[in-house]
């Protein structure tokens, strides 16, 4: 070992060149398989509805719009997820379908008239100003053409389709949802040239950070 | 150096001679605002007002002894000094209505800001709010809390413009029309004596339109050419001549 050292330049260098990269290259491809794969999943928390909730039930067998449980109210402002009391207007005494998810929830829910801890997908860091309001048909299908459920699901997670509730994300340092949207994803209309004008659309600051 | 221009210009017009200097502008703006309050206001490291009301006084002996008070909010220059300063663009003005934003998540705690501004309308969090005895659960939610090391100033209640654009797209009507009224500052709402009027200074029809182009009309330190929104009426002369730097024989207008 010593007399290596001391000649650097003699014998078998590229076994020695080599020697050095491999263990560089062992390490890139566990630091990345740690950054791509461990890291993630050490990172966000895995967590499921409290009740399962069936969007696909609700809008293709019952054929309700999106608005019908998540509507405005009257000062202008987004009610948001719906309360057990909106919910019980249908579901009250005796389950309509076969889901014993439903069953539970007016058990657990409406008889005791808890409200349910439903985990948001899209809840947004608090220096974040969105109006739902802004956001409508109207002023989207000027040039677009949307159903309610296209317009929704360009920022939400189309759960139309779905008979059960994505789990739920959570990054553990900041509590951030995974699945909220992300800054470039409103870029995608907010910074499009032809959106102005047309919409009110602006990219100021101002319109949606606080 | 050019005023960016907008359809709707947000602006206020005060009148000096109703303010009585009882502070509830302020006393309105740190509610609304989500200011915290502090054990020792006169500490005036610590202490932050987006509005604040200043002590003019004409120096002359008791007969003819007289004061004013002037509340001082974010003038929301035509062209901020602030804004071009601010190294990460945390500060701007580029929106619809001419408000001076701050998105104090952006700011990195420079005060550059705070050194350009000529009304000294900037504050800086030297500490992390505290809320004594709950008054976390009431603060304004639609105003985002500032945490310490960044730099925040009046916005001119933001927040109440984006609910009145709300509120009007779902009645149906046009958010960029807005009657007058419908969106006003937290302050102009508190003053118990009216002496501030907020509205569009670009619409005629608005109160605050007519003050401003009023011959009383004055704005601070109006020769520096920041061409601030902030408009002060008064009839006194004297009240008139601190608003800015007149030489002793200089004939204010108005």
């Amino acid at each position: 070992m010593e007399e290596r050292l001391l000649h650097p330049a003699d014998g078998n260098s590229t076994s020695r060149q080599f020697g050095g990269a491999a263990p560089f290259f062992v390490g890139l491809v566990v630091a990345l398989i740690f950054g791509w794969w461990a890291f993630p999943g050490m990172l966000f928390s895995e967590q499921e509805q409290p009740i399962n909730f069936s969007h696909k039930v609700h809008i293709q067998d019952a054929e309700m719009e999106c608005s019908a449980c998540h509507y405005f109210r009257e000062d202008g402002t987004f009610a948001g997820l719906p309360t057990t009391e909106s919910c019980a207007e249908c579901h009250s005494d005796e389950p309509l379908g076969e889901d014993p998810e439903e069953a539970r929830f007016i058990k657990e829910y409406v008889e005791t008239g808890k409200e349910v801890k439903w985990h948001v997908y899209q809840k947004q860091p608090d220096n974040v100003f969105f109006s739902h309001a802004a956001h409508s048909l109207e002023s989207c299908n000027n040039c677009h053409d949307f159903s309610e459920v296209e317009l929704c699901s360009q920022c939400h997670i189309d759960v139309a389709n779905m008979d059960k509730a994505p789990t739920y994300y959570e990054n553990k340092l900041t509590t951030y949802s995974k699945q909220t949207m992300k800054m470039w994803q409103c870029e995608r209309c907010h910074a499009h040239p032809e959106h102005y004008g047309v919409t009110r659309s602006s990219n100021a600051c101002f319109v949606c950070h606080k | 150096m050019e005023t960016k221009e907008f359809t709707i210009k947000w602006g206020m017009a005060i009148d000096l001679d109703k303010c009585t200097g009882c502070g509830a502008c302020m006393v309105a703006c740190q509610a609304e605002n989500n200011l915290a309050p502090i054990a020792d206001a006169s500490n005036k490291i610590k202490v932050m007002n987006w509005i604040t009301v200043y002590e003019l006084s004409n120096g002359k002996p008791y007969p003819e002894h007289d004061v004013a008070y002037l509340p001082r909010p974010c003038q929301q220059c035509g062209h901020p000094p602030c804004v071009s300063v601010c190294p990460v663009i945390a500060t701007d003005k580029n929106e619809e209505g001419g408000i001076v934003s701050q998105v104090t998540p952006r700011c990195i705690g420079c005060r550059y800001c705070m050194a350009a501004c000529p009304y000294h309308a900037r504050y800086f969090n030297w500490r992390d709010p505290v809320w004594p005895g709950g008054l976390e659960k009431a603060l304004t939610p639609d105003v985002s809390v500032r945490p310490r090391g960044v730099v925040e100033k009046c916005t001119f209640c933001h927040h109440r413009w984006m609910a009145a654009k709300d509120k009007a797209i779902v009645e149906g009507r046009d958010p960029m029309d807005l009657p007058e009224g419908e969106y006003v500052t937290s302050c102009t709402e508190a003053c118990p004596n009216g002496a501030i009027t907020f509205g569009d200074l670009n619409n005629e029809e608005h109160e605050v339109a007519k003050l401003a182009s009023s011959k009383y009309a004055h704005r601070l330190l109006e020769r520096l050419g920041a061409d601030t929104q902030v408009y002060y009426v008064s009839r006194r002369e004297w009240v008139l001549r601190q608003l800015d730097n007149y030489l002793e024989d200089e004939k204010v207008k108005g």
